[in-house]
């Protein structure tokens, strides 16, 4: 069974979000996205001070076994990087939603409600 | 029956098994009306003696005039051992090494190759091989396209002095993605591309630019000059090399002075030279190198080594989620198949030549070109069109139809060269001649004598000269 | 050990020419190499021996059976190999004229009539280099049709989602968007799903027959009929023709354009990864756009055929045309079968993979579709045995190499989970079908029994089960000396 920590919202392309007290938020991709992946080799992470609009491809995920898009969940700029993960891209399958992070948004738009919860995340990877 | 072995005994036995009363009733979920007819257009069977027959009078029918044609294909010197080795059923037979435990043979094989191709271009990286030289161009531009970050142009620029067909490929392989090719004319008294004319096609933004080195006619291009303008630019560099020449030649790696950004980003070409024989056009192979930073936009295989359970040395075929059959319609390239058994000889041939074999090759087929060029342009009718260094190419100009010239050599026994005047009109009647290593002074002083021969003709004697032979 | 690592300083003893280095004096210094490049130095013994004893690691047709599905592993006849080498074709230059070149040009005339008629198409281009060249050229061929008709609406392709990588990634790169159309259980692709997805939108469908799960495609007149209603072409990936030459034609199941593998079906060898042949063929009225260059007959004499001669053509896919000692071997092949050699191949292919299906069942093996005829290939799931005994078809695999045989395709199509995709095609005689299944057997009671021989297999290979995470991580492409 995957883990879905309640407290944060999800998409249907298994991203997850998290609010943080500054007003960024911090997007990674869920436990079962991982376990589906396998062991990762390399991130490609977007660049700092873009922006990017909802369901643009921004970033890639590689295993040995897929090579999968993440998708902005919400509009916004990149303001921050998960630089650790150039040299150890596993982090994300030990700690997806810790250490495991992607990237820092500042969201240009009040989007937030409009994704999934815990629930219903958790209601879509059991089919 | 033809390579199939069963006996009606099996097939009884076999149908029983099924529970089918014949091999016909195996097809009954395909409509009746449906099925073919006889193929009526395809001959019989042969035996294998038949086919022999057939084949040797074929191959009797082609020519044995001596080579003094290039343009893209060249006559070298295959040691006996290659093709012997790389017809053994073990390299011959296997399929792509997706089963890399029974597969080591193929991929150290491969890992050798691409270790042999960065040595040789001084490149980072280097993969399994793309079709050809023509079209690992056209992967080249799709990878530039992928790999350049700061442009969005998509423009890529393209002298006339890169082959002709190794452009019209590029183009019909990237039409479909909105790229740019971007045409860069060439110094009618050098027939190299200079930095001049580059700047007046180029504009604020261009992906890339492609140098081919040595270039079509056979002329060396200013590859430091042009590399280190264009990495000011934040223009990536492809480079298009015969990988012979790079033997001799200053390898894409070490291109420009500038040493921050020294080195042409991606290498492409033809291995041809190195191994395969002209076999009428094929198959040969596409090398394709590039710079470390831009390894994950590399289509096509690429073996890795590593290590097995035990700790002990393997290989493997590995960033596989870049290619087709995970990656689907998001891959780098379509290509599945790639050149295999024939870079299998490319490797053993460079193992048995080395690097000095290599060099002396290079080096004579330079030398012959130079003492075929004197010899030729003290005739009266030709002359040396351009006064660049060439390599083992040069562009004469004939005072006669260089279709009819040729036509006349070739009644000789000689092959003369290319006819340029289809692609290169302002040229007027020019020939491309190559020598490489396999041409001796006595197959020169016979081309020159030929030569002199037909050209002593009065221009509208050389169409009689075809009709009499 | 590496070829580097044999290397000594130095050390050269081949006799191989030139001896001496000519003269470089023309060229300028800043142009030269400043240092020889880093390639082995060693004898020429010392290159036949490790290069021998290299091949020696691999498995290959010859040396074991190798029923991988959908890549039709037959046996490669050396004549093929001999005949196509002969000298007055292996050392004939591209460019060499057409009438010194006529020997080769009829050949390869011949072959492509042959095509034509064991497909039932109008006309052939044997320039692309593999499938997914000709792939390339099938699409870029219907493109080409719809602009030229002005009918520049048309962005997209159909796709079974069963379908092979290259195909997507085909359409992709001529320009198109990919819209996947789903298969039933029955392996037949849903015609309710595709009479919803065809319209004005609707450049073409991509398909094979028999299809990737290994059986006929039974509606396939309705689904030629409700694309080409919709305006759209009908591109047949000719990976599987070996299930059907000369038994049923593309053509007259109502295919526009196709692409036939001649290294699966007409046997020339896989060589570990090409080089391969992806020959095209069209109906008449996409001949205008045929890739370049074909060859045509003009009396007694063959000839190219050049950009003037056909203007509309997509272009050119390669240098020259495609891979010439490839064809040959192609022509030599299919001149030993003829015309009833070509209708037993696809008899008995269907045979021995009918006969492994029944002899899989009877074993208590999983078919993944159980009512069907198999075509040239049939499918088994492994779900059970992997969920009971806790392995996977990749350790089923490599048990196989430990014990003698080549695996088959293992997860494609991606549909079917924990599949073997069974090809053993007609050169194989009746007791190596039964010696796999007796391996097959063999490992299912392993799995019962010992799974952990499963895990840890291979055992008796050149080397165990490889690190691949490592391989994609620590990027170890090439060897560099210190």
């Amino acid at each position: 069974m995957s883990e879905v920590p309640s407290e944060l919202k999800y998409t249907k392309s298994h991203e997850w979000l998290r609010l943080e007290d500054d007003g960024l938020v911090t997007v990674g991709i869920s436990d079962h996205a991982q376990e589906l992946l396998g062991d990762l080799v390399f991130v490609e992470l977007p660049e700092a001070g873009t922006d990017f609009v909802t369901g643009d491809e921004c970033c890639v995920v590689e295993s040995v076994k897929a090579a999968s898009d993440v998708y902005m969940p919400i509009s916004g700029e990149i303001v921050e990087v998960n630089e650790e993960l150039a040299d150890e891209p596993e982090i994300i399958n030990s700690s997806p939603y810790d250490s495991g992070w992607l990237f820092k948004v500042r969201p240009s738009a009040e989007e937030l409600d409009d994704l999934m919860d815990a629930d219903a995340y958790q209601a879509e990877i059991a089919e | 029956m033809p390579f199939i072995p069963h006996t009606e005994q099996e097939i009884s036995q076999m149908l029983q098994t099924i529970g089918a009363d014949s091999i016909e009733d195996l097809f009954d979920e395909i409509p009746a009306h449906l099925r073919a007819a006889v193929l009526e257009a395809v001959p019989v069977g042969m035996t294998e003696m038949e086919i022999s027959r057939l084949m040797h009078q074929r191959a009797e029918k082609n020519t044995k005039a001596l080579c003094f044609l290039g343009a893209g294909a060249y006559q070298h010197h295959i040691p006996a051992a290659v093709w012997e080795i790389t017809t053994r059923g073990e390299y011959y037979s296997a399929y792509t090494p997706y089963q890399a435990e029974a597969s080591q043979g193929t991929l150290q094989l491969t890992y050798e190759y691409q270790s042999m191709m960065t040595a040789l271009t001084a490149m980072d990286v280097s993969n399994a091989s793309m079709y050809d030289g023509a079209s690992s161009l056209a992967e080249a531009v799709l990878m530039a396209v992928r790999g350049n970050r700061k442009s969005k142009s998509r423009k890529i620029l393209i002298p006339t002095t890169v082959n002709p067909v190794y452009r019209q490929t590029a183009h019909t392989i990237v039409k479909g993605q909105q790229i740019d090719l971007v045409e860069v004319p060439y110094d009618a008294a050098t027939g190299t591309v200079t930095l001049e004319l580059i700047k007046q096609q180029a504009e604020a933004d261009i992906t890339a630019i492609v140098i081919q080195q040595p270039n079509f006619f056979g002329c060396l291009e200013a590859v430091d000059e042009i590399t280190d303008w264009a990495h000011e630019n934040n223009i990536l560099v492809i480079a298009v090399i015969n990988p012979l020449a790079a033997a001799l030649l200053t390898p894409p790696g070490e291109w420009g002075q500038d040493e921050a950004s020294k080195g042409a980003d991606i290498a492409c070409g033809d291995g041809q030279p190195l191994g395969a024989p002209m076999s009428a056009g094929g198959p040969y192979y596409g090398l394709l190198c590039c710079k470390q930073a831009l390894v994950r936009q590399m289509p096509g295989r690429i073996v890795g080594r590593t290590v097995d359970l035990d700790g002990k040395e393997g290989f493997v075929l590995t960033l596989q989620a870049r290619e087709q059959h995970i990656r689907r319609s998001k891959a780098t390239s379509n290509i599945c198949t790639n050149q295999g058994l024939v870079v299998t000889a490319s490797t053993i041939h460079m193992a048995i030549m080395g690097a000095e074999g290599l060099e002396n090759t290079a080096a004579a087929c330079h030398a012959s070109n130079n003492s075929l060029v004197e010899k030729l342009s003290t005739i009266k009718g030709v002359k040396k069109a351009f006064s660049s260094v060439h390599f083992h190419e040069t562009v004469l100009q004939l005072d006669a139809p260089a279709a009819q010239v040729l036509t006349a050599l070739m009644q000789k026994g000689i092959l003369g060269g290319f006819d340029l005047s289809l692609d290169y009109p302002e040229l007027g009647n020019a020939i491309l001649v190559c020598t490489t290593e396999m041409r001796s002074e006595e197959d020169i002083a016979a081309y020159a004598t030929a030569m002199q021969e037909v050209l002593a003709q009065p221009a509208n004697n050389i169409a009689s000269l075809q009709e009499s032979a | 050990m590496l070829i580097f690592e044999h290397s000594s300083q130095g050390r050269k003893g081949a006799p191989q020419s030139p001896v001496e280095k000519a003269s470089v004096s023309a060229i300028p210094e800043n142009l030269l190499r400043k240092k020889s490049a880093a390639l082995p130095e060693v004898s020429e013994l010392q290159a036949v021996r490790h290069y021998t004893r290299l091949s020696q690691k691999n498995f290959s047709i010859d040396t074991q059976f190798y029923p991988l599905g959908s890549c039709t592993m037959k046996y490669n006849p050396r004549a093929c190999n001999s005949l196509a080498m002969l000298p007055g074709f292996l050392n004939a230059h591209p460019l060499t004229p057409d009438e010194q070149n006529q020997g080769f040009l009829a050949c390869m005339s011949d072959l492509q009539s042959m095509l034509c008629e064991a497909t039932g198409m109008a006309a052939f281009s044997l320039a692309p280099m593999a499938g997914a060249q000709g792939e390339f050229a099938g699409v870029a061929k219907i493109e080409a049709y719809h602009t030229s008709r002005g009918d520049v609406e048309r962005k997209e392709i159909l796709v079974p989602d069963a379908a092979h990588g290259t195909n997507p990634a085909t359409a992709v790169m001529c320009g198109f968007r990919v819209k996947e159309i789903p298969t039933l259980a029955n392996g037949d692709v849903d015609l309710d799903a595709l009479k919803q997805a065809v319209g004005p939108q609707t450049a073409g469908l991509m398909l094979t027959n028999p299809s990737t799960l290994g059986v006929f495609e039974r509606n396939i007149e309705e689904i030629a009929k409700v694309v080409h209603q919709a305006g759209g072409l009908l591109y047949y990936d000719g990976a599987n023709l070996n299930a059907i030459l000369g038994k049923i034609r593309p053509g007259d199941m109502g295919f526009d354009v196709i692409h036939s593998n001649l290294h699966k079906t007409f046997s020339t060898p896989h060589g570990g990864g090409g080089p391969g042949s992806g020959a095209v063929g069209v109906a008449e009225r996409l001949i205008p756009f045929l890739p370049l260059p074909m060859v045509t007959q003009e009396g007694e004499q063959y000839r190219y055929l050049t950009a003037k001669d056909r203007p509309q053509s997509i272009g050119r896919l390669s240098a020259f045309m495609g891979n010439p000692g490839v064809l040959l071997r192609a022509y030599i092949y299919m001149r030993f079968l003829g015309r009833e050699g070509m209708v037993r191949v696809a008899e008995f292919a269907t045979l021995n993979a009918n006969y492994m299906m029944a002899e899989a069942k009877r074993r208590g093996f999983t078919l993944a579709i159980d009512s069907r005829r198999a075509s040239h290939e049939f499918i088994i799931t492994l779900k059970n045995e992997a969920r009971k005994h806790h392995v996977s078809a990749m350790d089923f695999a490599k048990r196989l190499l430990d014990l003698g045989y080549h695996a088959p395709t293992t997860y494609f199509p991606l549909l079917v989970p924990e599949c073997l995709l069974i090809e053993p095609t007609e050169s194989e005689a009746k007791e190596a079908l039964d010696g796999f299944m007796d391996a097959l057997e063999q490992i299912k009671q392993e799995a019962e029994t010992n799974p952990e021989i499963l895990h840890a297999a291979p055992q008796t290979m050149p080397v165990k089960r490889l690190d691949e995470v490592r391989a994609a991580k620590q990027l170890d492409l090439a060897y560099k000396a210190n």
